[in-house]
């Protein structure tokens, strides 16, 4: 009976994780649908912010926002958003490989890299790899606030101000669905792209104070503004991510426990079935 | 004869409808919007922007600062949600950069002043917006 008493103390440690693991996925299923929601409520401010530059692109050609000009590059910066926690599968690791790629080719090209980090993955990853990190921002929550990044943005814009670097990307994943999060990499400045589509005009704004300062100003919340969307985005990936990974575990973990049953079972069936035979046996003796 | 209006920040949108007038905080000094006003783009103050709307009472929206852009059609002011100033942008560079040398704790020096003024400021033009609103609640 001791290999059967081995195996009921298994079943009951695994019947804990399990009751674990299921816990976290409800969990991570009802914060994904909150942060889904946050990540819908971004949206209308980054496309009034896209609308007004575009405006300001077409109303005042002689102004050029240095955000706008392409230069030679030496220098990348990296903004990496990733979570703080783990138990979400390969969410970091996916978007860190990618990102390795990526800037392997920037590092063929000779030019070196900053780093950015947003959450404490990305945080530890680049901290065992090397490399420069100038900027962080970590333990976000679950309901980020824009003021928490807003320093960490501007360490990289202050960057690009003052030609240590040369172009910034955002690395973040994209909520695709549910089941499935696409880690990708998009360039934050210099600015291309959508933001500076052409529609003809002939206006001007009255500016208060000056067009420069407004322009200025305007530019850094929209940089802001993606990032800040890089992060609410990456959070409901994480949700969705945590929530696949902890049905996965919940499965596996219900799996095991069928097999350790079966094997119990079968030990409990060959204990009683020895014992039976013993007491014939020594029936059969008297 | 009405006016859009769009209150959005970085993170929801506040407010979108029609309305026969707004006034904002701009910079420097209160503006009042109408509809068919020239195209206009300003930075906001701390303070309350007023929307006066058909028929209803007039909705008063507290904001940080933020973009105004005025279209003969359409408002749209880009609401701060984080009290801005130069200094305290700065002082929160820093604050990233301190954190990514070190990874540590946050150990905070001296109070910053340009943030308790600009916090002071917003206090204030809170407060006002809640008397009014209590105001009118009792009318």
């Amino acid at each position: 009976m001791a290999g059967a008493k081995e195996i009921r103390t298994k079943i009951r440690s695994i019947q804990n994780t399990q009751k674990i693991t299921s816990a976290m996925q409800m969990v991570a299923a009802s914060k994904m649908r909150r942060a889904q929601e946050r990540m819908r409520a971004t949206r209308p401010y980054a496309k009034r912010m896209r609308e007004v530059i575009s405006h300001l692109a077409q109303a005042h050609p002689e102004y050029h926002h240095p955000y706008l000009g392409d230069r030679p590059v030496k220098r990348v910066g990296y903004i990496i958003v990733s979570s703080d926690r783990g138990l979400c599968g390969g969410l970091n690791n996916n978007l860190f490989r990618r990102l390795l790629r990526d800037m392997k080719e920037w590092n063929d090209q000779g030019a070196e890299i900053e780093f950015c980090v947003i959450g404490n993955k990305a945080l530890q990853f680049f901290k065992r790899t090397g490399g420069s990190i100038v900027a962080e921002a970590t333990q976000i929550g679950d309901q980020p606030g824009i003021e928490s990044l807003i320093g960490t943005v501007k360490v990289m814009l202050d960057g690009f101000d003052e030609g240590r670097l040369d172009r910034i990307f955002l690395a973040s994943n994209e909520f695709v669905n549910t089941m499935t999060q696409e880690p990708t990499i998009d360039q934050l400045v210099p600015i291309t792209g959508e933001a500076v589509d052409e529609i003809k005009h002939h206006w001007d704004y009255i500016y208060e104070p000056d067009s420069k300062q407004i322009v200025d100003a305007l530019m850094v919340r929209y940089i802001e503004s993606l990032v800040y969307q890089g992060v609410v985005e990456n959070l409901a990936c994480e949700q969705g991510a945590r929530m696949v990974a902890m049905k996965a575990a919940s499965d596996n973990a219900g799996e095991l426990i069928g097999e350790l049953q079966l094997a119990y079972n079968k030990a409990r069936q060959a204990a009683i079935t020895q014992e039976l035979s013993e007491i014939v046996a020594g029936a059969a003796a008297v | 004869m009405t006016i859009h209006v769009d209150i959005v920040s970085a993170e929801q949108e506040i407010f979108s409808g029609p309305a026969e007038m707004v006034v904002a905080p701009a910079e420097y000094g209160d503006v009042g919007i109408a509809p068919r006003h020239a195209q206009m783009l300003t930075r906001l103050r701390p303070g309350e922007v007023r929307i006066k709307t058909e028929g209803a009472e007039d909705q008063y929206i507290y904001v940080s600062g933020g973009m105004l852009e005025v279209q003969p059609h359409v408002v749209t002011v880009l609401a701060d949600t984080a009290l801005r100033a130069k200094d305290i942008d700065e002082a929160s560079a820093m604050a990233a950069k301190e954190r990514a040398e070190r990874a540590l704790t946050d150990h905070k020096a001296d109070i910053d002043y340009a943030k308790a003024q600009a916090e002071l400021a917003e206090a204030v033009a809170q407060l006002r917006t809640l008397r009014r609103l209590r105001n009118t609640g009792r009318a």
